[in-house]
């Protein structure tokens, strides 16, 4: 099972790496002169198209592409000339930070509230947690984080208001970001658990006098996490998407913000090599995922 | 109030296609009135050049729906007629298109979109593009998967027997099964075509100035958000009920119509 999943991945690895390294083929007209502007001169130009190697055959470029990806080489950056695997190495540490905060703070907001919803069904903190779990996926980060920014930065005063400065500059973007998949987290525990609560083993636990905090917590939530934990994984991806929006909206000196600064100075290297770390990550992480999944759920575990 | 979702869908459709003839103009700058707080005459007030919000706003649910219902109709014809011939007939067919979709799949949320919207450059046309080449996945995945399922029942079968032409099999006895489940990966499809929108011309990647998006609005509404919470709450609310809206007629049409997601 292990070894179908590891092969199973290359072909997709292959083929983001593909449509990465032709992104910037899709540039209308000579990518070059978009990069460069309209004031460089012919010299610079085939200067530039040369350090790139976008005179050489298609396929040529992409095996050069392979093979220096291969050697932690990402090219440079056409802004400032740096190497694309510096900026990166600065700027990862700080969308880790991030999502792994969202996931936490998703996980502890998510989690208890679908517990809640599930032992009180249709009754009104369901209602609650289901509409806040509603509304809160139908706001996009663009939106939370400076409505988040308006009441606890400027009219509470509580937090700053964005940069990266201060320890508690990290809370607003986190919240923001954790948003979206607290509101599944939220729907996905209760849907689960819901279903859980009505099997054999549920009731057995009861029959024996257990009580019901350690039928909950210890019986029925350990199945019903299962569901939960794909989940996570899964949107694990949103997450790092979502960060591109979120760090821009605060300011946050991240892989995103990086990833939008090189789509306003045309760097497309740089652009290129965001999406790739981004989408390289999202796919270790589903992997990693489908192999916890095999550990915690025991039919997968006996079943090899 | 059971019909609010549909309530505030029909408000934002109406407007949005009435706009020409409500005589607003969103693009009007009126340097008196800049970043002016709500009035009876201009009853959402006026952004940082003085224009009108609420007919920006109007504009902007015009340009978001449009692009959402465009990008939909496109990429539902296009992914479910993949998704029938690469179901129904298997093979080498199929095993190429999970691979395309595996890998665009890879890609998270919008990023796709972002890449393909940065390199084709800014602009509604490259927007509905971009939206177009990474919106086609989902629909070709669930027919595929529907078609793999029907390809074997027996009404399918005796079509064949009876000498029914491939084409005819694919749209006439099984896509009609198909629709239920089409109609609702639709209705979240235009949800968050509209998120994607608003996303990409926040980052400055879709319409451009000076004409209005929610997704710029919003962009600029930040930058006065100490001095004009309004610009951003008025931007903010309509992107939400919109959102909200779309999102819970979903739920409500894959409860009524028995779909399993």
């Amino acid at each position: 099972m292990l070894f179908k999943r590891l092969v199973g991945v290359l072909p997709v690895i292959f083929g983001v790496l593909l449509l990465t390294f032709l992104l910037v083929h899709l540039v209308p007209g000579d990518p070059v002169e978009v990069m460069l502007g309209e004031s460089a001169t012919s010299a610079d130009r085939s200067a530039l198209r040369a350090e790139l190697g976008l005179d050489k055959a298609l396929p040529l470029q992409f095996a050069d592409y392979l093979t220096k990806l291969a050697q932690g080489d990402f090219g440079v950056s056409i802004h400032s000339h740096a190497p694309i695997s510096g900026l990166l190495a600065e700027r990862i540490p700080a969308t880790a930070r991030l999502a792994l905060l969202s996931l936490v703070i998703a996980l502890a907001i998510g989690l208890p509230l679908g517990i809640v919803a599930a032992l009180h069904y249709r009754r009104w903190p369901d209602r609650a947690a289901t509409l806040s779990a509603l509304t809160l996926s139908a706001m996009p980060h663009f939106w939370l984080g400076p409505l988040l920014m308006l009441v606890f930065a400027l009219w509470l005063g509580w937090l700053p208001v964005s940069g990266m400065d201060n320890d508690a500059s990290i809370l607003l973007p986190a919240l923001t970001l954790a948003s979206g998949l607290a509101a599944i987290l939220t729907r996905m525990t209760r849907a689960s658990l819901l279903e859980v609560l009505n099997e054999d083993f549920v009731r057995t636990a009861r029959a024996k006098g257990l009580p019901e905090r350690t039928v909950i917590l210890r019986h029925a939530m350990k199945a019903a996490l299962l569901p939960v934990v794909t989940v996570i994984g899964l949107q694990l991806g949103s997450l790092l998407a979502g960060a591109v929006i979120t760090e821009t909206v605060f300011g946050w000196e991240g892989v995103g913000r990086l990833l939008v600064e090189s789509i306003e100075k045309r760097d497309y290297p740089v652009t290129q090599a965001c999406v790739l770390v981004i989408a390289l990550t999202y796919v270790l992480v589903n992997l990693l995922t489908d192999l916890a999944y095999a550990r915690l759920d025991p039919r997968v575990r006996f079943s090899q | 109030m059971k019909h609010w979702p549909v309530t505030i869908l029909l408000f934002w459709l109406i407007v949005a296609v009435a706009a020409p003839w409500l005589g607003f103009q969103p693009d009007a700058i009126d340097l008196d009135r800049i970043l002016a707080v709500p009035s009876f005459q201009s009853w959402l007030g006026n952004d940082d050049l003085g224009r009108d919000i609420f007919a920006r706003l109007i504009a902007g649910a015009e340009v978001s729906l449009t692009v959402a219902m465009l990008v939909t109709a496109a990429t539902m014809t296009f992914g479910t007629a993949l998704g029938l011939v690469a179901g129904y007939y298997g093979g080498w067919v199929d095993r190429v298109l999970m691979h395309v979709t595996d890998v665009f799949l890879a890609f998270p949320g919008i990023l796709l979109a972002i890449a393909f919207a940065a390199v084709l450059g800014p602009g509604l046309n490259n927007l509905i593009l971009a939206l177009c080449l990474t919106s086609w996945v989902g629909y070709a995945r669930l027919t595929r998967a529907q078609a793999l399922s029907l390809r074997g029942r027996q009404h399918v079968l005796a079509a064949q027997v009876l000498g029914a032409t491939t084409p005819r099999i694919l749209f006439r006895h099984m896509l009609p099964l198909l629709m239920a489940p089409l109609l609702v990966e639709a209705t979240f499809s235009i949800a968050s075509l509209i998120v994607a929108e608003a996303s990409l011309s926040f980052l400055g990647l879709g319409i451009q100035p000076p004409h209005a998006s929610w997704g710029s609005m919003l962009r600029d509404g930040v930058r006065y958000l100490l001095v004009a919470p309004h610009y951003v709450l008025a931007a903010g609310l309509s992107l939400m009920s919109l959102v909200l809206a779309v999102n819970v007629l979903g739920d409500t049409l894959r409860d009524t119509l028995d779909v399993k997601r």
